[in-house]
């Protein structure tokens, strides 16, 4: 895989991950031209298409769009796969997930496709597995939170 | 005072979705940016995380977000947690390993793959494996191989996947990782199984040293993949009753790698391929992919032909298959094998054709494809049907490919002339503006090779043009076939349906209408134009012609107003060449190489390709010359000057003048003229004849042998050749024979020729030419024209027994001469004034 973007019905970027080295102008251009053309998309249409020397695979999940850009070998009906396996996790993470969930916890949907994703290849495939890492790394993190008192709040230690 | 602490991430994400307009939004986004950069600059440490949290945020949204990049790094840094995952994340987001920033983060990595949690190696491993630079990787490679051997599966899938990410990045380092490979494949472990199998196939991929060795994993691989299918449910892994189907995908695919081109591999992969491509359950795209890329495997690997027919048959089913997405899979790998496995995919064929009415655009494009290729003898008539219709009504961007493949089918299977022209018609009526621009000329060649289809032809052409002249193409093919067989037209003469009654005047309006016309392009009206005054050695209409010639001697297209003024002259000054000149068209040889970019065409190439630049890079010289009056007909026009001229022998003194390469793109002809009989006692045509040879003054594909010289008993005759692998070079073979009553020895031929030719001379077969034609002396001579000038070839003999007979002879030579009249109307050939006539680009 060479990325993946969620993007709204109106084109807006929720996530974006990149697995190639590119600039940001270059990463804009793209993620616009991509956006553009799978929006233009008919719902009849096959959830593949060619762009540059790349496959898109794209599939709607309610008011988000998941895309994945694919090199020329890859198997297109699996990566079909491993995207719903993705939004299979962020369901079981975030209870019946929606939209507002990747709104506003953006850094955990990062974090989940980190644990599911290396490099552009799966680097998990048990589901139990991705989440049980997330539950321990989730946990870690509360530890890590020092307590803090109160004055330290109001800023007055 | 210390600031407020720094808005929550989540109430930014809320403040900033209330901005009604991008400018509001813009302006909140301008004012938390200047706090955190304020807060940055205080060194804060306890709200970093937080911030840049924030500035990913913004940064997502489309914002410059680069003065967080070192925050980034300093919260990798950190000991926290929570800061790291941040850190990691930014560093991800923000940093690219253009920048020199990105390489700060080295020793962080380093750190952190040695560190005690394994939550924090993997955001290192993460991290490096996803956007690591070539440096990163040489300096962390060794720590990424360590990690490789550990028996803690979470680290030991992540380190096999960044180590694929190291080897992509410096393929030197794969040696490196081999060790570590060893008993990969003998996890338990899904995670690390399956990056193990990708690691494997990067190797295999990169180093056919690598895929030899790991050959010997197959069976280990064939076991696995039994496992996956025999075991029972398996709830971590199961999908839709599948166990691990993306384990599956990825060692089928690696077995595809190892199998193919070797005969014991495949074998040992054939018994798991079959059961797999036949107990997997169909009903859910999950099962799909695994036999699709169970499809892949086998068509590519050694597999027998059983396993292969199974294959493709798996491919029909999905061509029936509701799912769209399968059915796109499908036409792809149908395209793929259709070459190999031709006929096996020939059974599917009306399948095929089916899917060309399918509503994807995708799908639609493979059909096409897929459907010419299977298009034989047996069904061109029927997938014929099929695609004409498709091409009817297919999108824009399909017409142009559509209308070439037609045209290729067509050529290659027509069952019949007239279907031919027919289809061509078809094609022309529908999709003709969409045509190629190589389609007029391609099929002007076809219509002169069907003769008995003239009438016919320009019969249904006509009637097109009746109808619509917008469509170029057509038009040009119909303009051009009126121009030639307009006769055939005016006389009624067509036996494959009933002739139309048209009357000269009819046929004239037509072509005039073209030219007038603002749907005609340049280069139509260059052909209607020109079609026009072919007719005037076909109709009666001199009168008319000859006013419509006038007429655009004036016009403001360039291309127009010579053509014109050329004709004009050729009906006034020349006009006893006229009918010989504008005489039928033969039939066009087409030679091997037919692309739009070769030169070298067919004889008499159309007088339309001049305006077209893809054609002779001579042609779109614009020629002034007058004298390039007759080049614009094309060469085979010019043959019948030739024939008719009488060919004299050469003067003796000053030598004779041969156009030597000139001559060669002409359908073949006597002796030439030479220039020195050319001032007074011969008209001035002859003389024109010569120098206004065919524009194909490079060598056509076929030159007839000449003889250059016959003189006093002893006969040169060259024979040409072009030189296979390039055709510029042109081999000439002499043949020196001697009619007289004694030997001719010392025979020496010698060539010279100007600079820009290079001349190849090969050692003769002997230097006596025995007398009374007993023997010969040949040799051969290799001659470079690279920049297709005209060349003009003096002979001059040389033999020690001439010697003693006659008084001038001197060494054949190839000289090249300036095409002006002065030059050719003095027999003053001695003259050493060369100039070299770039006839070309």
């Amino acid at each position: 895989m060479q990325f993946m973007l969620l993007f709204s019905r109106q084109g807006k970027l929720r996530l974006q991950k990149w697995y190639v080295p590119l600039s940001d102008t270059q990463k804009k251009k793209i993620s616009r031209e991509v956006i553009q053309i799978v929006l233009a998309r008919k719902p009849k249409m096959c959830s593949f298409l060619e762009w540059r020397d790349l496959k898109i695979v794209y599939k709607r999940y309610a008011s988000l769009y998941f895309c994945c850009a694919v090199e020329d070998q890859e198997n297109e009906l699996i990566t079909l796969e491993i995207i719903h396996r993705y939004v299979e996790l962020l369901d079981k993470y975030f209870g019946s997930v929606c939209e507002l969930d990747i709104i506003f916890n953006f850094e955990k949907a990062y974090y989940i496709l980190d644990e599911f994703i290396l490099g552009g290849e799966a680097q998990e495939t048990s589901k139990k597995n991705v989440l049980k890492a997330i539950e321990q790394a989730d946990m870690l993190q509360e530890e890590a939170e020092t307590p803090r008192s109160v004055l330290e709040e109001i800023g007055l230690t | 005072m210390r600031m407020p602490a720094p808005i929550r991430l989540r109430e930014l994400i809320r403040t900033i979705r209330t901005a009604r307009t991008q400018a509001e939004e813009r302006e909140m986004i301008q004012k938390e940016c200047a706090a955190i950069r304020s807060s940055f600059r205080e060194e804060d440490n306890t709200y970093r995380c937080r911030n840049v949290a924030k500035l990913l945020y913004m940064h997502m949204l489309g914002y410059p977000a680069h003065f967080g990049q070192l925050e980034c790094l300093k919260l990798i840094a950190s000991q926290k947690f929570t800061d790291k995952r941040i850190g990691y994340l930014g560093a991800m987001l923000l940093l690219d390993e253009r920048q020199d920033v990105h390489l700060l983060m080295t020793n962080c990595i380093k750190n952190d793959l040695n560190h005690s949690t394994q939550y924090v190696q993997g955001l290192a491993l993460c991290t490096l494996g996803c956007m690591g630079s070539s440096e990163m990787c040489r300096d962390l490679a060794g720590e990424v191989e360590k990690l490789l051997k550990t028996s803690n599966s979470y680290l030991r899938k992540k380190a096999a996947l960044c180590a694929v990410h190291v080897i992509r990045k410096v393929p030197e380092l794969m040696e490196m990782f081999l060790p570590a490979t060893k008993n990969l494949l003998s996890e338990k472990n899904h995670g690390v199984l399956h990056t193990s199998v990708v690691l494997l196939t990067e190797m295999c991929e990169r180093s056919p040293d690598m895929l030899s060795h790991f050959r010997k994993l197959v069976p280990q691989l064939v076991r696995i993949l039994k496992n996956l299918i025999m075991s029972g449910y398996s709830p971590e892994h199961d999908v839709s009753g599948i166990s691990d189907p993306f384990l599956q995908v990825r060692i089928l695919r690696l077995l595809r790698i190892l199998g193919k081109g070797d005969d014991d591999s495949s074998e040992a992969m054939n018994d798991i391929l079959a059961q797999v491509a036949t107990n997997t359950e169909t009903s859910k795209n999950v099962g799909n992919a695994i036999l699709y890329e169970t499809v892949l495997t086998i068509m590519d690997i050694k597999s027998e032909s059983g396993l292969r027919v199974l294959a493709i048959n798996i491919l029909g089913r999905f061509l029936l298959n509701n799912d769209k997405n399968i059915r796109y899979v499908a036409l792809t790998s149908l395209l793929k094998t259709v070459q190999t496995d031709h006929n096996a995919v020939q059974r599917h064929r009306s399948t095929i054709v089916d899917c060309l009415k399918d509503l994807d655009v995708s799908i639609k494009r493979r059909a096409m494809e897929l459907s010419f290729a299977l298009v034989n003898g047996n069904n061109i008539r029927g997938m014929m049907k099929e695609l004409l219709y498709f091409l009817d009504s297919c999108d824009p961007d399909f017409k142009a490919d559509c209308a070439s493949g037609i045209f290729l089918a067509a050529e290659k299977y027509a069952p019949s002339k007239r279907w031919h022209i027919d289809t061509i018609m078809r094609v022309l009526t529908t999709a003709g503006s969409y045509v190629r621009d190589d389609s007029v000329p391609n099929l002007i060649q076809l219509i002169t090779n069907s003769v008995e289809m003239h009438a016919y032809t320009v019969q249904r052409l006509y009637k097109a043009l009746l109808d619509d002249i917008s469509q170029q193409p057509l038009v040009q093919v119909a303009s051009w076939c009126i121009g030639e067989y307009g006769d055939l037209l005016v006389s009624g003469q067509c036996e494959e349906e009933e002739p139309i009654q048209v009357s000269e005047d009819e046929v004239l309006d037509v072509l005039e209408g073209l030219l007038v016309s603002n749907l005609s392009t340049p280069v139509t009206r260059g052909y209607s134009l020109t079609a026009i005054m072919k007719l005037s050695t076909r109709f009666s209409s001199l009168n008319r012609i000859k006013k419509v010639v006038s007429i655009y001697g004036s016009s403001i297209d360039v291309e127009l107003q010579q053509r014109a003024v050329e004709y004009n002259a050729l009906f006034k000054k020349y006009d006893h060449m006229r009918p010989a000149l504008l005489e039928r068209m033969p039939i066009m040889e087409k030679t091997a190489t037919n692309g739009p970019s070769e030169t070298v065409q067919t004889n008499g190439e159309t007088d339309s390709t001049i305006l077209d630049t893809k054609h002779l890079p001579s042609i779109s010289q614009p020629a002034s010359q007058a004298n390039d009056l007759l080049d614009l007909l094309g060469g085979n026009d010019v043959v019948p000057i030739i024939q008719t001229t009488v060919p004299t022998k050469p003067a003796s003194a000053g030598g004779e003048l041969l156009d030597l390469l000139g001559d060669l793109s002409l359908t073949g002809g006597p002796t030439p003229t030479p220039a020195s009989s050319v001032p007074m006692s011969q008209p001035p045509f002859l003389l024109d004849g010569l120098t206004s040879q065919p524009l194909f003054n490079d060598i056509a594909a076929v030159i007839p042998p000449m003889t250059a010289y016959n003189k006093n008993g002893l006969i040169i005759e060259f024979t040409f050749e072009r030189s296979n692998p390039n055709p510029n070079i042109a081999v000439i073979t002499i043949h020196a024979t001697n009619s007289t009553e004694a030997d001719m020895t010392e025979f020496v031929f010698q060539a010279a020729v100007p600079k820009t030719f290079q001349l190849q001379l090969l050692s003769p077969s002997s230097n006596v030419v025995p007398a009374f034609n007993q023997g010969s002396v040949t040799q051969v001579i290799r001659v470079l024209n690279p920049q297709k000038v005209r060349c003009y070839c003096e002979p001059r003999t040389h033999s020690a027994s001439y010697r003693s007979r006659s008084s001038e002879i001197s060494p054949f030579v190839l000289k090249h001469l300036q095409k002006s009249d002065e030059c050719l109307s003095g027999a003053k050939l001695n003259i050493a004034k060369l100039k070299l006539r770039a006839a070309s680009h």
